[in-house]
């Protein structure tokens, strides 16, 4: 068997034709399979849709209770026949609620990943790497050039700053699910104990980490008359914020922003970003080549991001790769839809 | 190094002059010598040492890295210093990252042979950023925006004196700048060194503002001299204490820029000029007549500078003020005792390659109007094009370091203007990153299908803060497309938005599209009544280009 024989590639996106069910599909279908929250891979209006309890509830928070017509809950690790195949979550330490997606069938098993990372996230469960036969992996940072650094490294970074300039505000663009509270909570186990505060689009999903039982401290909501008075403090955004005219009426502000992009200069550069931290809820370069290697793969489809150099590597390591080139993944497309959010 | 990595990091994306001098003053205070006078020599760019060329950079990635994958990564990244920085596998842990001024020594001791091997050690020991600092460095291309005066005014920033004062005995100190330091800090004495060519902050020029001044000022007090579109600069010479003569030539920012003027410097070692300071305009002048500012251009910013390039592009300095001559500084003198100090000055040095720029007589301010508006009739001669305007000088003024009120003014000459076309616009830096400030703008021009809008400048001043909110208001509602950072804002002949755009004059160029690059465009006047297919034609371009020529 092989991997195109359960799993094929439409303009919706990748399908299960013995499941008949897509994963994370671009367009509303019938039967959705969805690996995590973020808004180019969860869209509303399908059917019926599979994922983890946090998933849907972020869809629905999102998009409203209506977003599908009837879910079902993933509980972690266990299986769950879908027409002809089996399938099977398993968390993928990327956000809240973000999982890989493992399907079975006549004892041939395939795994995509979703978008994942191996880096430490106390705000959701870590990646566990699964053995299997094909394995189909993001690559957003697939080049050898991204490295992401220890995240407390970066925070450190944002502290000093801090302190260099204490009269200016910090603002600090990150995506809205996830990547900010990742940084909440960095910035808590830090010692930062002063309020964080943060841009109304944050607000219903910082308010449902603390619900799940995720500790954030206090993290008021920016009022905007309030803001030439919060020089000194931090305040985090979604990144399209940053350059926003909401931004300019902090006291003198520092632009900073949270990504794995942050690596290269000429993109931090491009994005007006005068403290780059890098941080990223994705894969670094080593990441995705020792997860490659670990799920012991014999066939490797790359969906996102810079496939190409991965794919190369694949090569050289004497696994069968190939780049799919899916459309309306990546973090941009993230940057772009969560300004609007 | 890994301090000094991190504040060449902050520094390289800090737009403010003053986030710039408190993070040098944070790291200078924090480190300890010799570091922070190493750190401070290479920010200021006093180090010699033979540059590593990029060629063995390159050849240290091919070894330790996979070829295919080397070159996705530099076409991504788009810099081969930037590119092996990030991509040089790690060693972590297996050697100590080196100090800054181990680094430093080493390379001006090492030979050629033995230098990639030593690099690569130094390289497997440090992180991402690391790494990247280092090979700016040993590269010799460190550019972060700091002048000789910023890091004067964050060594000030230590202690409690002025960066003048600083200034004052940073001459004839070496790396690492010890004594300095000690005295930046007030618990140190003043390094007894004096400084025997010292810059001297220049005096500048209020714009004219036509509708107000003219009123208000007697043309009689006043004298003019054409302002030359040239570099502006301070020529010093003076004796070391053990009577060698010294020469010094400082960029309007204080950066000595003598390496780039051996042609200039021989001038100003020629014997007689004694102890002395002249304010004036380098420009490059062949056979009696200023060359273009590209000229100029090829002998600016080089370390090290060809016979060839020398002989190409001879360098001139044309002299308007007298600062100080035999020892006696003149500055409080009025302006017109210095002038004639000047003259006398200039005559008696002799030397082909330094002249005075001329007064100018006018009887009134319509007489001076019509002199701008034609200097080649009225003296200026084939030299007309190289002059950007006027300066007027009250004949009683002394020379106030900085910009003083109501003594001098430039009035510059009244520049070309083209209805356009907004075709892209993209984000600017700085306080304006968040608006999108920066329009390529087009005009007409006969295509195969008929007229087509051709790109023929870029504008990214000229409007005020309100009417920037306006423009980018507009260009947000009008994007059809986007490039990265840079939108394609509608422009049809029925859709679209006219600028009047101001220029100083135009050139014929081979680099742009159009084939005219215009010089200092802005916009004089957003035409929101104006329909786009009414904007200016190509054809406008070419006659003023058949009239400049
Ligand atoms: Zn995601
Ligand atoms: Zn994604």
């Amino acid at each position: 068997m092989s991997a195109s024989q359960i799993l094929t590639q439409t303009p919706l996106g990748l399908y299960c034709p013995a499941g008949d069910v897509y994963i994370d599909p671009m367009r509303p279908v019938p039967r959705a399979l969805v690996t995590h929250g973020h808004s180019d891979h969860a869209r509303a209006g399908h059917g019926a849709v599979m994922a983890t309890a946090e998933t849907l509830d972020i869809m629905a928070l999102r998009y409203g209770e209506d977003f599908t017509v009837t879910r079902q809950i993933a509980a972690l690790g266990v299986w769950t026949t879908v027409g002809d195949v089996r399938v099977r979550f398993h968390p993928a330490g990327h956000v809240l609620g973000s999982a890989q997606i493992e399907i079975e069938q006549g004892g041939f098993h395939l795994v995509v990943s979703g978008d994942y990372k191996r880096a430490a996230d106390p705000t959701c469960l870590p990646f566990t790497p699964v053995r299997c036969h094909a394995f189909i992996t993001e690559a957003t940072f697939g080049l050898p050039v991204f490295r992401h650094p220890d995240a407390s490294d970066e925070i450190a970074k944002l502290l000093a700053s801090r302190a260099l300039f204490p009269e200016r505000t910090h603002i600090l663009g990150a995506y809205a699910l996830g990547k900010a509270q990742r940084l909440m909570s960095l910035l808590r186990r830090a010692g930062y104990d002063r309020p964080i505060y943060i841009h109304g689009a944050l607000e219903k999903l910082t308010a449902y980490y603390g619900r799940q039982g995720i500790a954030l401290g206090d993290t008021p909501k920016v009022v905007a008359a309030e803001r030439p008075k919060l020089g000194g403090e931090i305040v985090i955004c979604p990144p399209g914020a940053i350059k926003d005219l909401w931004a300019r009426k902090f006291p003198d502000p520092v632009t900073a922003a949270a990504s794995g992009w942050m690596r290269v200069r000429a993109r931090a550069r491009q994005k007006g970003v005068e403290l780059p931290l890098i941080v990223s809820d994705h894969a670094d370069w080593e990441a995705l080549c020792t997860t490659v290697v670990e799920t012991g793969c014999e066939e490797l489809w790359v969906t996102h991001g810079e496939a190409e150099a991965l794919v190369h590597w694949a090569g050289t390591q004497g696994i069968a790769a190939k780049p799919l080139h899916l459309i309306g993944y990546g973090e941009e497309a993230e940057d772009e839809l969560l300004d609007a959010a | 190094m890994k301090d000094f990595a991190a504040l060449l990091d902050r520094l390289a994306f800090e737009p403010g002059r003053n986030g710039k001098i408190r993070l040098m003053a944070a790291y200078l205070a924090a480190t300890p010598d010799p570091e922070r006078g190493f750190a401070l020599a290479a920010l200021t760019d006093s180090l010699s040492f033979a540059d590593a060329k990029p060629a063995m950079i390159h050849a240290l990635a091919a070894e330790r890295t996979d070829p295919v994958l080397f070159q996705m990564s530099y076409h991504y990244v788009g810099d081969l210093s930037e590119t092996v920085a990030l991509m040089w596998p790690a060693r972590a842990g297996e050697r100590a990252p080196p100090l800054l001024s181990d680094v430093i020594r080493t390379l001006s001791t090492t030979g050629k042979a033995t230098l990639p091997g030593i690099i690569a050690g130094w390289l497997d020991g440090l992180d991402e950023i690391g790494r990247w600092a280092l090979l700016k460095l040993i590269t010799g291309s460190l550019r972060i925006g700091v002048s000789a005066r910023l890091a004067k005014t964050a060594v000030a920033a230590l202690g409690p004196h002025a960066p003048d004062d600083i200034e004052e005995v940073w001459h004839g100190l070496t790396p690492p700048y010890a004594e300095l330091f000690a005295y930046a800090a007030g618990h140190g004495p003043k390094p007894d060194t004096v400084d025997p060519t010292p810059f001297r902050t220049p005096m500048l020029a209020h714009a004219v503002d036509e509708a107000k001044d003219f009123a208000a000022l007697d043309a009689a007090q006043f004298s003019a001299e054409w302002k030359w579109d040239g570099i502006r600069v301070q020529a010093i010479t003076g004796f070391e204490r053990d009577g060698r003569p010294a020469q010094r030539l400082y960029s309007r920012s204080g950066d000595d820029i003598s390496s780039s003027f051996p042609d200039l410097m021989d001038s100003l070692a020629n014997g007689r000029w004694g102890t002395a300071a002249l304010d004036g305009e380098l420009l490059v002048v062949i056979d009696g007549r200023v060359q273009p500012f590209s000229s100029l251009q090829q002998r600016l910013n080089r370390k090290t500078v060809s016979a060839k390039t020398i002989a190409q592009y001879p360098i001139h300095c044309r002299v308007y003020d007298l600062l100080v001559a035999d020892g006696e500084d003149l500055r409080a003198l009025p302006f017109a005792d210095r002038r004639r100090r000047l003259e006398a000055f200039v005559a008696a040095i002799d030397d082909p390659r330094v002249d005075l720029s001329p007064v100018v007589p006018f009887a009134d301010w319509d007489a001076l109007a019509g002199i701008r508006s034609d200097p080649a009739a009225h003296g200026a001669g084939d030299d007309a094009d190289a002059i950007e305007g006027l300066m007027l000088k009250r004949r009683d003024s002394p020379y106030v370091p900085g910009r003083p009120k109501g003594l001098w003014y430039k009035w510059k000459r009244q520049p070309f203007n083209v209805d356009a076309v907004m075709m892209y616009a993209q984000r600017g830096h700085g306080k304006r990153a968040s608006f999108y400030s920066d329009y390529t703008f087009g005009v007409w021009k006969d295509g195969p299908e008929g007229e087509v809008l051709v790109p023929v400048g870029k504008a990214y001043s000229g409007f005020t803060d309100q009417e920037l909110v306006k423009l980018d208001r507009f260009v947000r509602n009008n994007t059809v497309k986007r490039f990265g950072p840079v939108r394609e804002v509608v422009h049809t002949r029925e859709e679209g938005l006219v600028l009047e755009i101001l220029f100083e004059g135009l050139n014929r160029s081979t680099r742009h599209k159009s084939g005219v690059a215009m010089r200092f465009p802005r916009v004089a006047r957003i035409r929101w009544d104006k329909p786009t297919a009414e904007a200016d034609r190509f054809d406008v371009l070419e006659k003023m280009l058949a009239a400049e020529a």
